[in-house]
C-alpha cells in the first residue's frame, strides 16, 4: 500500500496506464529509449528511427526522424539514448563511429544537430549524464571513450581503454564524476570524467566481452553487469576491492541488463543469441526467473523500464520488427510452475525429500517426518520478513531410512564382475553365466542362461532330434510323451534311479491313456508324490499342452499376477501352480523366456540340479530346433530382454545383448540398445567397475557407446618437484629436467602405471609394489609409512 | 582410377599453368626437369624456414603436443615463423580434429579432405587420408563420393557453396541437412562440420600461398596415397626465363625502384592513421567506396596480368585429377564475383549485424564448446600480431594495413563494414597485391610464385607468411560467419 502510493506520488498523481501491446516496426531495431516523461519511446535500428507515442492502446507512429533521399549511414544506429533531463534531446551512435545528437525542438524536418566524428570504428554506445544538461559520453569500437559538451563542436576529453574494444559505458547515478566501462576483453572500469588519462579502477568482470552494465537506481555502488559468458553478475563497488555479490545464470550472452525500479533486487536481461525472451531476476534467486517475456519472434535488442518509478511496465524492441510493452502482471511467472523439491542424502545413508505439500498428499500412507533424535541436523530457518520467497509454498519433509543390508548390490557387482561376454563360444559363455547366477541365488537368471544356451547352440543329441521330429506333426499329443520319454531316457543326471524309475511309470501311464486331461492328473500326482521333484515340473510344463496354443493367451494369464512377486528369496519357494489353460508344446520354451516368468518359476527352476536341469532342456532343444530356427525366438528374446530392462536389471539385458551378439542385434532398436548400453555403463562406473564397464564399451556395438572410451583419455600430471603440469613427457619435467615418476622398488622411471600411496606418496611399478607389499607393510622408500595396497 | 603416382615423367606430375602450357603446346617440348625446391616452401629460400627453426624450441614444444601426425609438417615449419599465431593455430586445430567433438574421428579427416579438395590441395588430402586410416576410417571411403554414406555426401553442397560463394548459403541448405530422417545431422554435428570445412578451405589458401610443399617421406605407399600433384608450375618453381611469356611479369610491374614503393606506402599509411579529421569526405561518398572496391575486385582477376589469354581459357583448362575430384561433385563451380551478381542481388551482409564477437561466437560455443573460446583467440591473435616492422623500417603501426587486408578478403565475400573507409584499401593495397590476395583467398589453386613475388618485394618472407596468415583467417571468418548466420537464421 505504501509503495503504491509512493509510486503516484512520483508520478505526479498520474499512474500509468495501460496494456501488454505490440506494434509492427518496417524493420529490426537495435535499440529502445524512453522519454522523461514516459508517454514517448524512441525506435533506432540500421533502417529505422522513429518516435512512437506510448498510448492507452496502442502505440502511435509520431515521428520519423530518418529524413532526406539518400539515408546515409550516419542514420544507421547501434545505439539510441533520450536524455533523462531535457525531453528534446537525443543522441545516437552510428555504425560507421558517428555521434549524432537529436533536437527536437527545431523547426525543420531534420532534427539532427550536432556530427561528432571522431570515432574511427562503430560507436556502440552513447550515454548522456544524469543530471548535466550537455553532457554526453560515448564508447566505440576503437578503443576510446569520449566525453562530448554539446555545446562545443569537439570532444571536452578521451579515454583509452588501450585498445580494447569498448561495448558499454554508463554515467553513476549517484556519483556525479563517475562512469563505468565494459570492453570486450572481460574488464570493466571505473572512471573518473575529471581524469582522462588513466581509470580510477579495473577489474576482470566476465569471461569474453562485457556486452552491458547499469548502475542501481538506488543502492549507490551496485552495478550489473552481463556478459558474452552467459552470466550477469552484480558488483559492489564502494568496497575497496569490487566484490562478487550475486550472479546469475542464463541460458545465452546477455546483450542488455537493466534494474527493476522500485524493486531493490530485481533485474531485467535480454540475450544477444538464440534466445528471444525477456527475463526478470531476483538476483538472490539465480536459477529461476521471476519473470518471463515471452512475446518476441526474434532477439529482444532494446529493454526499457517505462518510467524511472514504475516497475510493472517494460518496453521492449526487437530484430523482428516489433516494439512491445509487457506488464509485469501478464508476464509468465516460472516460478509458479515449478515445484520446489529438495533431496539429500543423510550421515547414515538416510534419505530426506521435501516437496510442496500439495505433491505429497496424493500419496497416502507416508507419514510426514516428524523429527528425529537421530538427527540433530535439521534446523528451521528463521524466516526472513524480507525475503519474497518465504512461505511461498508449503512443504512436506519425509525421511527414508534405509534398512541394512536391504539395499545391498552385491550381487550386482560380483555378477557383473564374473559374467564372463566374450572371448569363447556361446555354449561355454552361458553356461558360465548361468553358473555365476546360479551360485549368486539368482535362478531365473540363470534359467534365462541356460534356455539361451540351448535356443542358440546346436546340440548333440541328434538322435533324439530325429526321433521327435519323426513324431512331431503326427499328433499333438503324443508329442509331449515322446518328450518325456525322452527326458528319462536321457536323464544320467537326474537323482536316483528311483525317481527316474517312477517317473517312467508315470509317463507310461501316460501313453496308455493318451488323453491330456489324464496327464494332467498324472502329472498331479507326480507332484504330490514327488514333492518338490523337478523333473516332474518341467513334465508338467511340458505334457500339458494339448494343441499349438498361442503365446499371448499365457502371457494374459501369466501377466496379473506378475506384479504381486516383490523378490523371489523366500527360503521355501512357493509351488508351481497348475494351470489350466491350454498352450502349446512350447510352454516350456515360453514360460522360461517370457517376460513375465514370475517368481515361483524361478524358484522352482532353482531346484532343478544343475546338470540334470540342463541336460534335461537340451532335449526339448532338440525335440524344437528341427522344426525351428533360433530365429523363431528371437521375438521371445527380444520380449524377455525388455522384461529384464524393464525389471530394472539391466545388467542381464546388457549381457545377453553382446553374449548373442548379431543373433538378437537386429530385432532390437539402436535407441534402445544404446539407452540400456549408457544405463548399464553409468551403474558400474557408480559402483567403481571401471574394467567391467571399459569391456562393456568396448564389446558395445552401438557406436555412440564404442565412442566412449575414445574421450577423454588424457591424463594429466604435475612434476612432483616443482608443481608444475608435465606437458610433454609423463615422467620428465621439462622445467626442472628431473624424471618426476621414479619407482620406489627398482629406482627406475615408470613410464606406465604408476601406482603410489595416498598416504607418503611414495609409490613405483603396479606389480614392484603389488610384490613389495605382499612381503612387508612399510613403505618401500623406506619413510616408515604403513603402506596399504588395496 | 590412377592412383600411386604411376605417371612415367616427372612433369605430368606437375600441374602446369596456363601460361606454360600454351608455350609447351607449341614447343612440344613436355620433358622438363624436376624443379621440386627444397625446404618445405616453394616460394621461400629453405634457409629463411630452418634459421627460424633452428632457435626455435617452443615450436617443437608445440608440435609435440598438438601435431596430429607427431612430426613437424611444412605447414607447421612455415608458421612457425610467428610461433605466437603458431600455438593457436595448432590448438584450436588438434581441438577440432581430435579433442572431444560431436563427430567421429575418421569423419573429422574425411570432411578435411572434402574441403581441401575443393581447392584440389593435393597437400592436404595426402596429409588428411593417412590420418583418416590411421583414425580407423573405412578405406573404401576413399574410393569416392559415391562410397560414403548419404549423410556424409549430403555435405557436399555446403561444402561447395562454402568454399566458393559462401554468401548463397541459407537457412533452407541448413535446414535440408538437419531435417529429421535417417541422414541428418544434428546442430552440433553440422556446427563441427562447418568449422572443420572453413579451415580447411582457409588452409589451403595457406597451402598455396606459401607455396608450401609437398612432405617428402619416403617409402610411404599404402594404396591411397595420391600421385603428389603439385600445383605449382615448373615456370613458377624455376623462375628462369627459358619461357618464352615469363618476360610479361618483369614488364608488367616495373622494378622500379621499389624501394621507394615501399616509402611511399610508408607515407600513405601515416596519413591515414593522422589526418582522419581533416579528410571531409562525405557519407554517402564512403557507403559508394565499398560499392566501388567491390566493383574493382571485379577486374582483379588472377593472372591477368601475367597472362593476355581471356579469362575464360582458365575455366577450360583446369586441370582436376581424378584423385582429387571423387571427393567433390560439381567440380566446376568456383568462385564468382560478389558483385557480378547482377540480377540475384542478394543484400551486403553487414559486419554489424552479424559479427563474430557477438553472434558468431556464441552459436559455436553454444553448439560445439569450447571450440569458440579457441577460434576467438586465434582470430584476435592474427588480427593483433604486430612486430611493428615494415621491410626494413621499424617501429611502425600497421594497424591500418592490416585492417585493410583483412577488410579487402571479406570485402570480396560481400561483407562489409559500415565504419571502414574502403578508400583505405585503394591507398594502401597496390594492384599486384590485390591480385595476389584475390588469387589466394578466392582461387588458391591457380596461385603462382610469380605472383608471390611481385608484391612488396621489399618485405620478408616472415612478412609475407604473415599476410597470407591474415588471409587465410580472414577467409575462414567470412565462410564461418555466413555459415553461421544461416544457422542462426534456421533456429530462429
Amino acid at each position: 500500500m505504501e509503495k503504491m502510493s509512493r509510486v503516484t506520488t512520483a508520478l505526479s498523481g498520474s499512474a500509468l496506464t495501460g496494456r501488454t501491446m505490440h506494434c509492427h516496426l518496417d524493420a529490426p531495431a537495435n535499440a529502445i529509449s524512453v522519454c522523461r516523461d514516459a508517454a514517448q519511446v524512441v525506435v533506432a535500428g540500421r533502417s529505422i528511427f522513429k518516435i512512437y507515442a506510448i498510448e492507452e492502446e496502442q502505440f502511435v507512429e509520431k515521428l520519423n526522424l530518418r529524413v532526406g533521399r539518400k539515408p546515409s549511414l550516419n542514420l544507421s544506429c547501434a545505439d539510441v539514448v533520450w536524455h533523462q533531463m531535457d525531453e528534446n534531446l537525443l543522441a545516437t551512435a552510428a555504425t560507421n563511429g558517428v555521434v549524432v545528437t537529436w533536437n527536437l525542438g527545431r523547426p525543420s524536418r531534420n532534427k539532427q544537430d550536432q556530427l561528432f566524428t571522431e570515432h574511427k570504428r562503430t560507436v556502440n554506445k552513447v550515454c548522456f549524464h544524469p543530471t548535466e544538461a550537455h553532457v554526453l559520453l560515448s564508447g566505440s569500437q576503437d578503443g576510446f571513450m569520449k566525453c562530448f559538451d554539446l555545446r562545443r563542436k569537439d570532444s571536452v576529453s578521451t579515454f583509452s581503454g588501450q585498445s580494447e574494444s569498448v561495448r558499454d559505458v554508463q554515467f553513476s547515478i549517484r556519483d556525479y564524476f563517475t562512469f563505468a566501462s565494459t570492453f570486450e576483453n572481460g574488464n570493466v572500469q571505473l572512471w573518473d570524467i575529471r581524469r582522462p588519462d588513466r581509470c580510477e579502477r579495473m577489474f576482470t568482470a566476465h569471461n569474453g566481452p562485457v556486452f552491458c552494465c547499469d548502475w542501481h537506481p538506488e543502492d549507490r555502488g551496485w552495478l550489473a553487469t552481463g556478459g558474452r559468458d552467459k552470466m550477469v553478475k552484480v558488483w559492489d563497488m564502494t568496497t575497496h576491492r569490487a566484490k562478487e555479490m550475486h550472479c546469475v545464470q542464463t541460458i545465452a550472452s546477455v546483450a542488455r541488463v537493466k534494474w527493476r525500479p522500485e524493486c531493490r533486487h530485481h533485474l531485467a536481461t535480454c540475450s544477444m543469441m538464440v534466445d528471444h525472451n525477456i527475463y526478470v531476476w531476483d538476483v538472490r534467486r539465480p536459477f529461476v526467473p521471476a519473470a518471463m517475456f515471452e512475446e518476441h519472434r526474434d532477439v529482444t535488442t532494446g529493454i526499457a523500464w517505462r518510467h524511472p518509478h514504475d516497475p510493472s511496465f517494460l518496453l521492449s524492441g526487437s530484430k523482428d520488427s516489433t516494439l512491445c510493452q509487457h506488464l509485469f502482471r501478464d508476464a509468465s511467472q516460472p516460478v509458479e510452475r515449478a515445484n520446489p523439491e529438495g533431496l539429500c542424502y543423510g550421515l547414515f545413508g538416510d534419505l530426506a525429500f521435501a516437496a510442496k505439500e500439495s505433491l505429497v498428499a496424493a500419496e497416502s500412507g507416508r507419514k510426514p517426518y516428524t523429527g528425529d533424535r537421530r538427527h540433530p541436523i535439521f534446523f528451521k530457518r528463521k524466516l526472513d520478513p524480507a525475503e519474497p520467497f518465504s512461505g511461498l509454498a508449503s512443504s512436506a519433509l519425509s525421511v527414508f531410512e534405509t534398512e541394512s543390508g536391504g539395499g545391498s548390490m552385491s550381487w550386482f557387482v560380483d555378477t557383473a564382475e564374473r559374467y564372463a561376454l566374450a572371448g569363447r563360444p556361446l555354449a561355454e559363455l552361458c553356461d558360465h553365466n548361468a553358473k555365476v547366477a546360479r551360485e549368486l541365488g539368482r535362478n531365473q537368471v540363470a534359467q534365462t542362461w541356460t534356455m539361451l544356451r540351448i535356443i542358440y547352440c546346436s546340440p548333440g543329441l541328434v538322435s533324439s532330434a530325429n526321433l521327435n521330429h519323426s513324431v512331431g506333426k503326427g499328433s499333438s499329443c503324443g508329442l509331449p510323451l515322446m518328450n518325456s520319454f525322452n527326458l528319462k531316457d536321457m536323464g544320467p543326471g537326474l537323482g536316483s534311479e528311483t525317481r527316474l524309475d517312477r517317473s517312467k511309470g508315470d509317463t507310461r501311464s501316460d501313453t496308455a491313456l493318451l488323453d491330456s486331461s489324464a496327464t494332467l492328473i498324472t502329472n498331479e500326482d507326480n507332484e504330490e508324490t514327488e514333492g518338490s521333484d523337478v523333473p516332474a515340473d518341467y513334465l508338467l510344463g511340458d505334457v500339458e499342452g494339448e494343441e499349438d496354443e498361442l503365446y499371448p493367451l499365457d502371457t494374459e494369464h501369466v501377466h496379473p499376477e506378475e506384479p504381486e512377486y516383490v523378490l523371489p528369496q523366500e527360503a521355501f519357494p512357493l509351488r508351481h501352480e497348475i494351470v489350466d489353460t491350454p498352450s502349446g508344446p512350447e510352454h516350456l520354451q515360453d514360460k522360461a523366456d517370457s517376460p513375465h516368468v514370475s517368481g515361483n518359476e524361478a524358484d522352482t527352476a532353482s531346484l532343478a540340479p544343475v546338470d540334470s536341469s540342463s541336460s534335461l532342456l537340451s532335449v526339448s532343444h532338440a525335440l524344437y530346433d528341427s522344426r525351428l530356427p533360433p530365429d523363431f525366438f528371437s521375438v521371445l528374446v527380444r520380449d524377455m530382454l525388455h522384461f529384464y530392462a524393464e525389471q530394472g536389471d539391466v545388467q542381464m539385458a546388457v549381457s545377453v545383448l553382446i553374449v548373442l551378439g548379431e543373433r538378437v542385434r537386429k530385432d532390437i532398436d539402436e535407441q534402445t540398445q544404446e539407452h540400456w548400453y549408457t544405463s548399464y555403463i553409468d551403474l558400474l562406473q557408480r559402483f567403481c567397475l571401471w574394467n567391467v564397464s571399459n569391456e562393456v564399451v568396448k564389446l558395445s556395438t552401438s557406436r555412440a557407446v564404442s565412442c566412449l572410451n575414445q574421450a577423454s583419455t588424457t591424463l594429466h600430471v604435475n612434476c612432483s618437484h616443482c608443481k608444475r603440469p608435465m606437458s610433454s613427457r609423463g615422467w620428465v619435467c621439462d622445467r626442472c629436467h628431473r624424471c618426476a615418476s621414479m619407482c620406489a622398488v627398482c629406482h627406475h622411471v615408470v613410464k606406465g602405471l604408476f601406482v603410489w600411496c595416498q598416504g607418503c606418496s611414495h609409490g613405483g611399478h603396479l606389480q614392484h609394489i603389488m610384490k613389495w607389499l605382499e612381503g612387508s607393510s612399510h613403505c618401500p622408500a623406506g619413510c616408515g609409512h604403513l603402506c596399504e595396497y588395496s | 582410377m590412377n592412383r600411386g603416382g604411376s605417371s612415367a615423367s616427372a612433369s605430368a606430375n606437375y600441374l602446369l599453368c596456363t601460361n606454360c602450357r600454351k608455350v609447351l603446346r607449341k614447343d612440344k617440348r613436355i620433358r622438363v626437369s624436376q624443379p621440386l625446391t627444397r625446404g618445405p616452401s616453394a616460394f621461400i629460400p629453405e634457409k629463411e624456414v630452418v634459421q627460424a627453426n633452428t632457435v626455435d624450441a617452443r615450436t617443437n614444444f608445440l608440435v609435440e603436443e598438438y601435431s596430429t601426425s607427431g612430426r613437424l609438417d611444412n605447414i607447421t615449419q612455415v608458421m612457425s615463423l610467428h610461433t605466437q599465431y603458431l600455438e593457436s593455430f595448432l590448438r584450436s586445430q588438434f581441438y577440432m580434429l581430435r579433442m572431444d567433438g560431436p563427430l567421429p574421428l575418421p569423419d573429422r579427416h574425411y570432411i578435411a579432405i572434402m574441403a581441401a579438395a575443393r581447392h584440389q590441395c593435393s597437400y592436404l588430402i595426402n596429409m588428411h587420408v593417412d590420418e583418416f586410416l590411421k583414425t580407423g576410417g573405412i578405406a573404401e571411403w576413399l574410393n569416392g563420393l559415391e562410397y560414403v554414406p548419404r549423410r556424409l555426401r549430403n555435405l557436399n553442397e555446403i561444402n561447395k557453396l562454402l568454399a566458393h560463394r559462401p554468401w548463397l548459403i541459407t537457412k533452407e541448405h541448413i535446414q535440408k541437412l538437419v531435417k529429421t530422417g535417417e541422414n541428418n545431422w544434428s546442430l552440433p554435428e553440422l556446427v563441427h562440420a562447418v568449422v572443420l570445412l572453413a579451415h580447411y578451405h582457409a588452409l589451403a589458401s595457406f597451402v598455396f600461398g606459401s607455396g608450401i610443399n609437398p612432405e617428402r617421406e619416403p617409402g610411404v605407399s599404402n594404396g591411397f596415397r595420391l600421385i603428389s600433384v603439385n600445383s605449382f608450375c615448373v615456370c613458377d618453381l624455376a623462375n628462369d626465363n627459358s619461357i618464352e611469356n615469363a618476360s610479361l611479369a618483369g614488364s608488367n610491374f616495373g622494378i622500379v625502384d621499389s624501394l621507394g614503393e615501399l616509402e611511399a606506402l610508408m607515407e600513405r599509411m601515416k596519413r591515414l592513421q593522422e589526418d582522419r579529421g581533416d579528410d571531409e569526405t562525405t557519407r554517402e561518398e564512403m557507403s559508394t567506396r565499398f560499392e566501388k572496391e567491390k566493383k574493382e575486385s571485379l577486374f582483379v582477376v588472377p593472372g591477368e596480368s601475367f597472362h593476355s589469354f581471356p579469362h575464360s581459357d582458365f575455366e577450360d583448362d583446369t586441370i582436376i585429377t581424378a584423385d582429387v575430384s571423387r571427393y567433390i561433385e560439381d567440380p566446376g563451380f568456383g568462385y564468382e564475383d560478389f558483385a557480378r551478381r547482377g540480377e540475384e542481388h542478394l543484400p551486403t551482409f553487414r559486419a554489424q549485424d552479424y559479427t563474430w564477437e557477438n553472434h558468431g561466437f556464441s552459436l559455436v560455443n553454444r553448439l560445439y564448446s569450447d571450440i569458440g573460446h579457441l577460434l576467438d583467440e586465434k582470430f584476435r591473435m592474427v588480427y593483433n600480431l604486430t612486430y611493428n616492422t615494415m621491410a626494413t623500417h621499424e617501429d611502425v603501426d600497421t594497424t591500418t594495413l592490416r585492417r585493410a587486408l583483412f577488410n579487402y578478403v571479406h570485402c570480396m565475400f560481400g561483407i562489409r563494414y559500415d565504419d571502414y573507409d574502403y578508400g583505405e584499401v585503394n591507398q594502401l593495397l597496390e594492384r599486384s597485391l590485390k591480385v595476389y590476395i584475390k588469387t589466394v583467398t578466392c582461387y588458391p589453386e591457380r596461385t603462382t610464385k610469380r605472383m608471390y613475388d611481385s608484391y612488396w618485394r621489399q618485405f620478408t618472407h616472415s612478412e609475407k607468411v604473415h599476410v597470407n596468415l591474415l588471409l587465410m583467417e580472414a577467409r575462414m571468418q567470412a565462410e564461418l560467419l555466413y555459415a553461421l548466420r544461416a544457422i542462426t537464421r534456421h533456429l530462429t
